[in-house]
Formats: structure tokens, sequence, C-alpha cells
């Protein structure tokens, strides 16, 4: 089948502003966008630049917006596009544009140390052994854990759109990750990085960051489970 | 623009950061990745990381010894082997102190699965009694490598690791024996960057990508070995590169030996489990090389099964395991097969087929990581290498689930140590030219060169070729095709039109330097197994299919002929300790 792409480009060499360029070539619905932009680089166009590497979802290189959705380029098969129509790939949003799909991603890897992203534990271990974890507690961490830092959640978030500070959903999930983590003894420290009018409490719950996860996280129920345990530390 | 550091890391994945985080914070030390860390290819490992930890069942170092030198096919280095396995389970305890989550068993340890290849003798006092399969990976479900990967970065921000990310390493410098530094071109602007450094280290992954079909990330190219063979140092039993068995059909998506751990069966096309007919004790988790020859196999011998674009796949049944296994264990593997290929495996088998996964072969080093100048022990001052870049040699021919991710973690910190060591009277080299000047010319000559030859073209071709003709079975007419096909494909490298003129991520430029990379990675496996008559671990020739020990229990190094001609072979002698070699039977 033929499918149409257009794609916004953007050279900071030549270009003033960005605009979009429209692409028509043979596809077919089992390959993803991804293969389409590889098909569009490697026959027609090979200026086009976008991140990329596993090409299977699990290393966060090309979260773009594909019909002003934001989702993996190497997960959204063609399939469950509608490909009569013509098909829309852009960067993410809210991050500024270094070249075409390229984007600085600076202020969001910023914001995903800033709530200190390691484990903090100070007390001796018992040298050769592990320290103890039931599979409950660490089940506990797993979905947050899942997170491949592909910034398609965070560049959803309508409260970031409106307010750059906003420290966002990905870096609110991976604080999340260390405070329920029972081998981790430093959650008052991250708690209170949060605990700001930029930190959790713009979060209103507007879900726009699950629905943009290619890791089917649910984001928000980690976000309401950090507020619960503010509130009682409140208490 | 030069930078000066103490060490300079080349590569982001397990064995690069595990390294980053040994050097104490007295030295200053970089690493560069040409992908932003937590994108490397590290993270895409599913199945496990394996150590006697004895969590699930006993088990001992020895017996994991003796399983690694025998999946080896006996190529393996037995002192070299010894020290992984011994310090295994020290290694995944203190990846557990940096904070890696594991799944955890009821006494709340580190959790353990079966892997292909890991076994213990029924009889604990006789390791030459008949075998069966141990629990022996470590897990967190199937997202080991992602969970693993995510730690060592978090514990480099810890340690405030400088880290170059998105550079592009483009030469190496060694002068007077000496390394010295490197060049990279910065990607967001082509500016390129020296780098001296007192000591130097690649961890560079592997080269997957020089096959058609391969679980291996599109930037799995194999910079680092193909600049040290461009640097006229040898490559280490290039031979050897391992088939997994379970790719998905056509694509190579990696479904992890783990999915045949929980149980998993593997059918032909009458439904029938063939692997007991080929490894009748262990079945569908015999070695990789095993397995997946048995595939190719039953596919000519008309078993397979046909699919709609006229080729043919073997099936992965998971059906039985029933939803709460699939759900629980193997998510992550299970949904790929779900998102590409549209199979629900609770209700369908899935389709697979041999994929290209593992490097065993790449740049010599020491157990200490020291990279080696020569086949008599020789080294380069100030010269590193570890993770699958580098050849131990701990996987010999072939190598065990499991252990790649093991080895990483051992000889980075192993890496990281001796790093740390030598600094302590190390002295600062000065170069003897401007180093920038030949990563200059490179640009320049690739952005102005002209021709009608497309990278995707030749690169395409390279692949094709290379799993036809010197794939899961070889033999010498194949091979000496291949190496006419490398030969015109080299050519023809130079006719190509860049048509990216940009200096901002200019991606058309370095895909055109990975894909010469590769033809030079190509060159060197095609030749190294046109040179090993025999038949051993991952390489198969049909027109020598016994294993020859009296001829063959020694490694090959391969030097590139700098002057166009064949490259040159060389061997050094397997080290045995305590492990004799038998017939591999499972
Ligand atoms: C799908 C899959 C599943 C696997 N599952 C398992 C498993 O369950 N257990 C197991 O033990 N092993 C597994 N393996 C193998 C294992 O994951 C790898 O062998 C291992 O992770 C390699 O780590 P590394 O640190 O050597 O290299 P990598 O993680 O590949 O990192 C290479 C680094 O080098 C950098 N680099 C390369 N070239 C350049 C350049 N020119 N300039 C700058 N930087 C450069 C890259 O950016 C990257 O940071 C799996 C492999 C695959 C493909
Ligand atoms: S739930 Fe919170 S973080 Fe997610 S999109 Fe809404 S406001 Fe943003
Ligand atoms: S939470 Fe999901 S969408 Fe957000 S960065 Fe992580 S993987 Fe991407
Ligand atoms: S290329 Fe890795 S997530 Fe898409």
């Amino acid at each position: 089948m033929q499918v149409t792409f257009k794609i916004l480009r953007y050279n900071p060499e030549k270009d003033k502003e960005p605009h979009y360029e429209q692409y028509r070539f043979e596809a077919s619905e089992n390959m993803t966008v991804l293969d389409c932009l590889h098909k569009i680089k490697w026959e027609h166009d090979g200026s086009l630049a976008f991140r990329r590497s596993c090409a299977h979802g699990v290393c966060g290189s090309d979260g773009m917006r594909i019909n002003g959705k934001n989702y993996l380029a190497c997960s959204t098969l063609l399939k469950v596009l509608d490909t009569k129509k013509t098909i829309t790939i852009e960067p993410l949003p809210s991050l500024p544009i270094i070249k075409d799909l390229i984007l600085d991603m600076t202020d969001f890897y910023d914001k995903y140390k800033a709530v200190k992203p390691y484990l903090i534990n100070n007390s001796p271990t018992t040298g050769d052994s592990e320290r103890l974890q039931s599979n409950a507690d660490a089940e506990k961490l797993f979905e947050s854990a899942k997170c491949i830092l592909c910034a398609c959640c965070t560049t959803s978030c309508p409260s970031t759109w409106t307010n750059d500070n906003y420290i966002g959903p990905a870096a609110l999930l991976k604080a999340y990750r260390f405070v329920f983590d029972t081998r981790d003894e430093a959650a008052d420290e991250r708690l209170d990085i949060i605990d700001t009018p930029d930190g959790i409490w713009r979060c209103h719950t507007i879900f726009n960051c699950v629905e943009s996860c290619p890791k089917e996280i649910n984001i928000t129920w980690h976000i309401s489970q950090l507020k619960k345990e503010l509130s009682n530390r409140e208490l | 623009m030069i930078h000066k550091f103490d060490v300079v890391i080349v590569g982001a994945g397990g064995a690069g950061l595990r390294a980053a985080v040994e050097i104490p914070k007295e030295y200053s030390c970089a690493v560069i990745s040409k992908v932003f860390p937590t994108r490397s290819h590290t993270g895409t490992a599913q199945g496990g990381v394996c150590a006697a930890l004895s969590n699930e069942e006993e088990d001992s170092w020895l017996n994991h010894a003796f399983d690694t030198v025998k999946g080896s096919d006996y190529l393996g280095d037995q002192d070299a082997i010894e020290i992984m396995c011994q310090d295994a389970p020290r290694a995944i305890i203190e990846l557990e102190h940096m904070g890696m989550p594991f799944s955890r068993t009821k006494e709340g340890k580190i959790a353990q699965r079966m892997f292909g290849g890991h076994t213990k003798p029924d009889d604990p006092n006789d390791p030459n009694s008949k075998r069966h399969s141990v629990k022996r990976a470590c897990y967190s479900a199937d997202r080991t490598g992602h969970v693993m990967l995510q730690t060592l970065y978090e514990n480099c921000i810890k340690n405030n690791v400088n880290f170059f990310s998105e550079y592009f390493i483009t030469d190496l410098i060694i002068e007077d024996g000496i390394c010295k530094g490197l060049t990279a071109i910065d990607m967001a602007t082509s500016e390129i960057h020296t780098f001296q450094a007192k000591a130097i280290m690649f961890a560079t992954g592997g080269y997957g990508r020089v096959f058609r079909i391969t679980s291996n990330a599109h930037v799995g190219t194999g910079d680092g070995c193909a600049l040290v063979y461009n640097a006229g140092l040898p490559l280490e039993d290039m031979e050897f590169f391992q088939f997994h068995p379970t790719g998905l059909w056509r694509l190579g998506i990696l479904v992890s030996e783990a999915a045949r751990g929980e149980g998993g069966i593997l059918r032909n096309n009458k439904h029938e489990p063939f692997m007991e007919v080929y490894a009748p004790t262990v079945k569908d988790l015999a070695p990789r090389d095993m397995v997946s020859r048995a595939i190719i196999s039953e596919i000519r011998a008309g078993r397979g099964i046909l699919g709609s674009d006229g080729t043919y796949y073997i099936d992965l049944d998971l059906t039985h395991l029933g939803k709460k296994v699939i759900d629980e264990k193997i998510p992550e593997i299970t949904g790929f097969a779900r998102t590409y290929l549209g199979v629900e495996p609770t209700k369908e088998c899935v389709p697979i087929q041999p994929t290209a996964h593992y490097a065993m072969g790449g740049i010599p080093t020491n157990f200490d990581t020291e990279v080696l100048a020569d086949n008599s022990g020789n080294k380069i001052k100030g010269f590193y290498a570890a993770g699958e870049c580098a050849c131990v040699s701990v996987h010999g021919g072939n190598r065990l689930g499991t252990n790649s991710l093991l080895d990483i973690v051992v000889f980075g910190r192993r890496g990281g140590k001796k790093i740390s060591e030598y600094l302590k009277t190390a002295e600062e080299h000065t170069f003897n030219t401007d180093p920038a000047d030949k990563t200059r010319e490179l640009m320049n000559k690739l952005l102005v060169q002209t021709g009608n030859e497309k990278i995707s073209v030749i690169r395409r071709e390279l692949q094709e070729n290379m799993m036809d003709k010197c794939g899961i079975f070889r033999n010498q007419a194949d091979l000496e095709q291949m190496k006419v096909k490398i030969k015109e494909l080299q050519q023809r490298y130079c006719s190509i039109t860049i048509l990216d003129k940009s200096k901002v991520f200019n991606t058309d430029l370095i895909e055109t330097i990975e894909l010469g990379n590769l033809l030079d990675i190509a060159e060197s496996i095609n030749e190294s197994a046109l040179n090993r008559t025999e038949s051993r671990g991952a390489h198969t020739r049909v027109d020598f299919p016994k294993r020859d020990d009296a001829g063959w229990m020694k490694h090959s190094f391969i030097w590139k002929n700098t002057t166009g001609g064949d490259p040159k072979i060389g061997y050094k002698p397997v080290v045995v300790t305590q492990f004799q070699p038998m017939e591999r039977k499972y």
C-alpha cells in the first residue's frame, strides 16, 4: 500500500523556522513508524535526523509525536494507524528542537537527576549477602523500574506545557522508585525535593501521561502513592 | 577541542559504567558514548545474570566453571573462567547493594531460574556424572539488563561521573606502543574533539549488525573492534559468532532463553518437541549453538513451518505455561510477540528463527582487561578493553546465556581496578602529531566523495550475504565467495554519496562510518572462519564437521593487512587448568 508521511523538518543551519515535508512511499501494515522513517532516510532523503537504537521499545530513544500522540516510533505499527490519511510525525512537544525529530533533552534529564535517582543506604551491609526484601516489596518497584526515560509522558503533560519548571511525571515516577524501595533510607530527602509548588503539586491527575507511556506504566497511580505518603508525613 | 583526563572509558553499557564506578574520585574520568548511557545495548538484556548463589538449590562456582568451559566447547581460557565464576556471587551481591531490583525468593533472597547450558552433576561428588539443569540465573522479571544498566548509571550519577553523550569515536591514537588518546565527533555539532588520557578503556559492545537477522540494536556496529583492527592490532576468535535460537521470525527481536527456562518448548511442523532428539538430557535448554543448528536442520529437513512470505520458521510453544507465569515471569518478551507479530502467546505458538546475537571474539585482553599487542603476551601500555567488544576469553567458541551480563560486571570492575593501579605511576603522554587530522580527513573525504552507491544498499548486501554464507552453517566455497563479495563492497563503499552535508546531527555521515566498520569486521570474521578447518562451538564447517582438538585447541588472532592484501592470521594456545576436553553431549 502507499502511505503518506508529513514530517516536521528543521535544519538550524539553513531554516529559520521548522516546516513540514511530505513523503509518499510503498509500505506494509506490519512496518513500524521507525521502519518508515528508515525507509525515507535510506531511500529518499539521507538528511532526515532522528534518534533510535534498539528498534523494539526498550532503549527509549525514539519517542515522538505520531498523529498528535506521543509514542515510540519503533513500537507503533502502521496497522494501528489510519494509513488512508496522511500520517503526521513531529518531535515531542515542549523541549527545544535541535534538528528534525531530535530534541535537546537536557531539561528532562536534569529533572530526573534532581530527585536523587540512586539508592541511598548508609547502613553497613552484611558483606557477602544481599539485603533481604520480600518478593511483594520488590514487585512494588518493578512497574516504576520499567521506565526507559523516553520523555513521552512528561512532554504530554499539560502542566509541563504551562510551566517549564514543573518537575514532570517521569521524575516523579523515579522518586517513587526509590521512596518505596524498602532498602532505601532517603525517602524524606526525596519527598522534600518534590514537595514544592513546582513539584508534585502541579500534577492535577489529568492522565495524559499514562496514555502516552509506551511501557504501560500507571504513572498517576504512582504519583498518588507519593501524594499519600506526603500527606501521611504532614500528620 | 582538546580534553585531558586520567582515564577515558568509551562505552556506557554495563562494562563501561561498571568500570567508571570503580575509578577513585582522585582521578579524572570521562565516559564517552554514541548514545545517551541508558540507551546502550545492555538495557535490552532480558533473561538474567548468573552466579552460583545457591539461593534456590545447592550449587557451586565449580559447577558454573565446568558448564562455561564445556559450553565454550573447550576454547575458553580456564584461568579467566575460574576468576569469573568464583567472583560471580560477590558481583551480584554488589549489584544488589548498589540498588538493583531483583525478583526474590520466599526468604527475600535474590531469585534464580534455569537457563540453557547451566547444570550440576546428579552426584555432587562426581563432576563427570550425568548432569541436570540448575537454577543459577538471577533475574528481575525479564528486564534484567534494563535494571542493571539503570542501576549502574544511577551509581555514576551519584559519583558525578563525566559523560560525553552522543560523541562518536573515530580514531584511536597509539604511538610508540603506547595508547595516548582518541578522537571523537560531537554528533550535535560535528566538531572534532581530542581526548588525551593516561589510560583508555574500550567497552564498545558487539557487532550483530553485520548480519541481516539480529537481536542487536542499530548501534551494534563494532566500532571499537574496527578501530583496533585498523590500528594494526589483532582481533581474537572472530569466527565465533553466536546465533540465538529464538529470534522473532523475520525481525530477529530476541525471545530470551528465559522463555524456555520457564518451560517453553520448540516444536516443528508436526508439533513435535524436536529438541528431545538433539539433546536428550537437557532438551530445549541445550546451549545456543546446538539449538540453533537443530532449528536450521529441522527446517532443512522439511519440518519447518511455512510463513506468509515463503520463508520458514519454528514454533516456540508457551501455551501450557499459563497466563500467570507468562504475565509475571516473561511479560516483556511475550509483549513483543503480541506487538510485532500479532500473536497471543497464551493461546498460540510464537514463530521464531535463529538470530545473530553475540560476539564471542573481539579485542584480545588478559584477565585484567589489558589489551594484548600480539599473540605472545605483549601488552599495549595504557589500553584496556572489557565487555562484549573484548575477548578474555571466557566464552570461547560459544557463550552460555547469562554469562555476558556477568562478564561485563566482573571484568568491568577488574578493569577499573587495574586502571586505578596503573594511574598511580602512569605519566602523561604527548601526541607526536595532531590527532584530529585523521578524523578531519575522513570526514572531508566522505562528505565530498560522489558516486551512485547508497549506504543502505551496501549494508543490506553485506548483511544478507553474511547471513547466507558466513552464518550458522559454513563451508569453504561459500566463505570464498563471501571474501570476494566483501572486497567488492569495500570498493563500492568509496562511491557512496552522503546526501546530508550539514554539521548538526549528521546521522548520514555517522551511518557511513559505521558501515565502514562493519565491512572491516565482516572481513575479519569471514577470513577467520575460512581459516579454521574444524567445527567448534558456534563455528560450524559442514566440510569439517568434527572438533579437532589436536589441531585447533587454539585461539585465532587476525591482523588487517593495511596495504590491501589478505589479513594475517596467528594463534595462541588455550589455557587449560582443571577441565580436560571431552565430547560435548547434553
Ligand atoms: C536482546 C539481547 C538480550 C540479551 N540478554 C542477555 C541476558 O539475559 N543475559 C546476559 O548475560 N546477556 C544477555 N545479552 C548479552 C549482553 O546484553 C551484552 O553482551 C552486554 O550487555 C554487552 O555490554 P557491553 O557493556 O559490553 O556493551 P553495550 O551495552 O553494547 O554498550 C556499548 C557502548 O559503547 C558505546 N559505543 C559503541 N561504539 C561507539 C563509538 N563509536 N563511539 C562512542 N561510543 C560507542 C555505545 O554507545 C554503548 O554505550 C543480551 C543481548 C541482547 C542483544
Ligand atoms: S497526571 Fe499529572 S503528571 Fe500526568 S499528565 Fe496529568 S498532570 Fe501531568
Ligand atoms: S514513565 Fe513511561 S513515558 Fe515516561 S519516560 Fe518512563 S517509559 Fe517513558
Ligand atoms: S529505538 Fe529503542 S525504544 Fe525505539
